[in-house]
């Protein structure tokens, strides 16, 4: 419950006035409430806990992570080994 | 693109570059256990140098939720009229009797839900019956929560309520770091409650105590880049908090969500099991919504807690002990016959040792 999962939005609905919305997570389609993530799109990754997104999945952010990380020396030699 | 954070060459690459920058042991808590079944279950401990000792933290909300109020759930499932409502991993829990399971067993209308959405939707297919969910969590599933009681108000459901069993993670680190008997030196800042509450909050911590942190995410590669984010601020002497995870967390967080949170709870002090009170580390339902909450609507009074005399799961949340340093560990206590919540709970530290040490 407590370990978010990234998942794929597939649909986005309002239910009752809330912003709901359906989530491939690896092929197991879940709702989930959207109403804290009003940027999210279809096709962005979202966190999910208990059904509830709480965080859209930056890919420029995970850009710049990998590429900081392709400057650490021991990582050039491990791929290089 | 994300599955390049499950990438085996990059996960060797950062663990050689924390063997070549380690000059001195280093003991990092980790305080979130969906983190610590993540690390037994990709072998990180045993992959890592010897000098960093991984400490696992109080981070299972099934964990630590009290005695006491497994016992209430327990009384209150074990009414004619309800339907008690839950995470699927609470229902193993011991209490001091028994647990929701032998409720359910008995015949008790005990449910598993993924989210209190669906129990806000159980009360409205079953208006003659009462639907109590149990609200248990940190900062991460205190937002689902929260907007379970706002839809279930928002609709005029009135036979829905919480039991709830908040906590939070700062108030928690306080505990820890002010204890005579700690030994944690840098943390790894849980990444999903940082998604909600943002990490401004740690810097104070930080500073008081003199630890570093790395707000660090899931994946085999987060938890490596924040250990090696760790170790570089504890191998310099920096007393800072850095955002390993910056994919998902950002410095402010998510303020609708806290603002959904911050509109239904505020705080209150809070009974962890196995660890004590601690002062302002939970939350609980506002006025607002006091029609809303189980423990109120059910005055269940008696309850005369009684804890295993063997299970040390107490020590195991404070970091003290390890869960193979229990005598019951495998042989009394397994998951298939829980002694203590740390064996039930699928961010239990004893069921991460359970299910995945290689020796
Ligand atoms: S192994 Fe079982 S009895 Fe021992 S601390 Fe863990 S939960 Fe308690």
């Amino acid at each position: 419950m407590c370990l978010g999962i990234p998942g794929k939005i597939i649909e986005i609905t309002t239910q009752e006035g809330t912003r709901m919305g359906k989530i491939d997570f690896d092929g197991v389609e879940l709702e989930v409430c959207l109403e804290a993530t009003p940027e999210a799109k279809l096709g962005d990754y979202v966190i999910v806990h208990a059904g509830f997104a709480i965080s859209t999945m930056s890919e420029s952010e995970a850009k710049e992570t990998l590429d900081l990380l392709a400057q650490i020396e021991s990582l050039q030699e491990e791929s290089e080994s | 693109m994300l599955d390049r954070f499950r990438d085996k060459d990059l996960v060797q690459g950062a663990l050689a570059e924390i063997r070549k920058i380690t000059t001195r042991p280093w003991a990092i808590m980790e305080i979130c256990g969906g983190q610590t079944h993540a690390i037994m279950q990709y072998g990180l401990n045993d992959l890592l140098p010897k000098q960093i000792e991984l400490i696992h933290g109080p981070g299972c909300p099934v964990c630590v939720t009290s005695l006491e109020l497994v016992d209430k759930a327990i009384a209150i499932a074990s009414r004619e009229n309800v339907i008690f409502t839950s995470y699927g991993d609470m229902l193993r829990v011991p209490g001091s009797q028994q647990d929701l399971f032998s409720v359910k067993a008995a015949g008790g209308d005990v449910r598993v839900v993924y989210s209190a959405i669906e129990a806000v939707r159980i009360a409205e297919k079953n208006p003659d019956k009462e639907v109590v969910f149990f609200g248990i969590g940190f900062e991460t599933t205190a937002p689902a929560n929260a907007i379970s009681v706002v839809k279930a108000k928002r609709q005029g459901i009135r036979n829905y309520s919480m039991l709830v069993s908040h906590v939070c993670v700062p108030p928690a680190m306080h505990a820890i770091l002010g204890s005579p008997n700690n030994r944690v030196q840098g943390f790894l800042a849980a990444g999903h409650v940082c998604a909600v509450m943002g990490y401004e909050d740690y810097k104070p911590i930080a500073q008081q105590y003199g630890v570093p942190m790395a707000v660090t995410g899931f994946e085999p590669l987060d938890l490596t880049l924040g250990i090696l984010d760790t170790v570089r601020m504890l191998e310099k002497g920096e007393v800072k908090i850095v955002n390993s995870y910056s994919r998902a967390v950002t410095r402010e967080g998510n303020r609708i969500a806290q603002q959904i949170i911050a509109d239904v709870f505020e705080p209150c002090d809070r009974q962890w099991r196995g660890i004590g009170l601690i002062p302002m580390s939970g939350w609980k339902l506002k006025s607002d919504y006091v029609d809303y909450d189980a423990e109120l609507k059910f005055q269940v009074q008696d309850i005369q807690t009684k804890e295993s005399e063997v299970c040390i799961s107490g020590q195991i949340l404070q970091g003290l002990k390890k869960p193979n340093q229990c005598p019951a560990f495998g042989t009394l206590c397994t998951p298939q016959n829980p002694l203590g919540a740390t064996m039930v709970s699928s961010e239990g530290a004893c069921s991460a040792y359970y299910r995945y040490a290689r020796d």
